[in-house]
């Protein structure tokens, strides 16, 4: 079994007004040294080792996990220590 | 002109869209589950507001990939109308359809008021019972709605006139006011206000009555006219 860890960022330039949102409550906070914040997702997923798991993984990035017109993917591979 | 209404898990939009073309336009339509929806006999395909899949992951993600989407891109494909309207807008984004996205509205929060809207080309199948310029009142009701697109894409949108509707005091953040757009061939309509939300005076506005109007004369002119 391998752990499948998939980041989700959205692409410089769209709006993120929940970053926004944080960025103004860090401050509230007293962390006014914040510049900006983003928020993403990320993705678990526990995968079977396969011939073509690179590939699979940037198939369903491309088809599901991610939405190209307003976000970026990057994913790294482990092995899943539970299995 | 036949109608399919398509309800997904979380769509809660599908009856007031029903009820508007069967009951005020005494048009032929059927609520159809997303499961077991066949579109082969339609006209028409209506994909209502509502939270599909309760807008996990993306709003419209997961509705976007089931297999009922897959007819309605085929039905698309013939040149045959599609409207999504709210969270049918966004399944179109997502299902490649239409250009672009729809992000979290500016200022974060869930609005729902009447909105007033400019009509930018009143020569799409939906629109021609407008005129150009004209503004017209009709009700939003997201958390989602701020259209988004790059550069490149609003240009092709600008040039080929695929704007229909945009917003006189832009609520959510839309690039360029954006409201409604059709695609390149002009027979699918995305648009986040609810014009099946404004077919009376009684619910504050009846301007999104003359929507439904242009699509089947428009269709009779056009479709049955050359059968």
């Amino acid at each position: 079994m391998k752990k499948v860890m998939v980041h989700i960022t959205l692409k410089a330039g769209v709006l993120d007004p929940q970053g926004k949102a944080i960025q103004r409550s860090l401050h509230a906070l007293g962390y006014t040294e914040v510049e900006e914040a983003r928020v993403g997702k990320m993705i678990e997923l526990q995968m079977e080792e396969g011939p073509q798991l690179e590939t699979r993984i940037t198939e369903m990035c491309d088809k599901l996990l991610a939405n190209p017109v307003i976000e970026n993917y990057q994913f790294t591979i482990e092995e899943d220590v539970r299995s | 002109m036949k109608f399919a209404v398509v309800t997904f898990p979380g769509s809660n939009c599908d009856k007031d869209m029903y009820e508007a073309v069967k009951n005020i336009l005494k048009a032929d339509a059927d609520l159809l589950w997303y499961e077991h929806a066949n579109l082969e006999n339609y006209d028409a395909i209506l994909l209502p507001g509502g939270f599909s899949y309760g807008d996990y992951l993306r709003t419209g993600a997961i509705a976007a990939t089931s297999k009922v989407m897959q007819q309605v891109k085929q039905h698309a494909a013939q040149g045959k109308p599609v409207l999504g309207v709210c969270n049918g807008f966004q399944i179109l984004t997502e299902s490649g359809l239409l250009p672009g996205a729809l992000l979290r509205n500016k200022k974060l929060s869930f609005m729902c008021h009447q909105e007033t809207l400019t009509v930018e080309n009143s020569q799409t199948i939906f629109t021609t019972a407008y005129t150009k310029g004209e503004t017209i009142q009709l009700p939003i009701a997201h958390g989602e709605g701020n259209y988004y697109c790059d550069e490149i894409t609003l240009q092709e949108l600008t040039e080929n006139q695929q704007i229909v509707f945009t917003y006189q005091n832009n609520p959510n953040g839309s690039v360029a006011n954006i409201a409604g757009i059709v695609n390149k061939q002009g027979n699918v309509l995305g648009m986040m206000p609810h014009p099946e939300r404004a077919v009376e005076q009684l619910l504050g506005s009846a301007d999104g009555l003359r929507l439904f109007q242009s699509l089947i004369h428009n269709w009779r002119e056009t479709y049955v006219a050359n059968a």
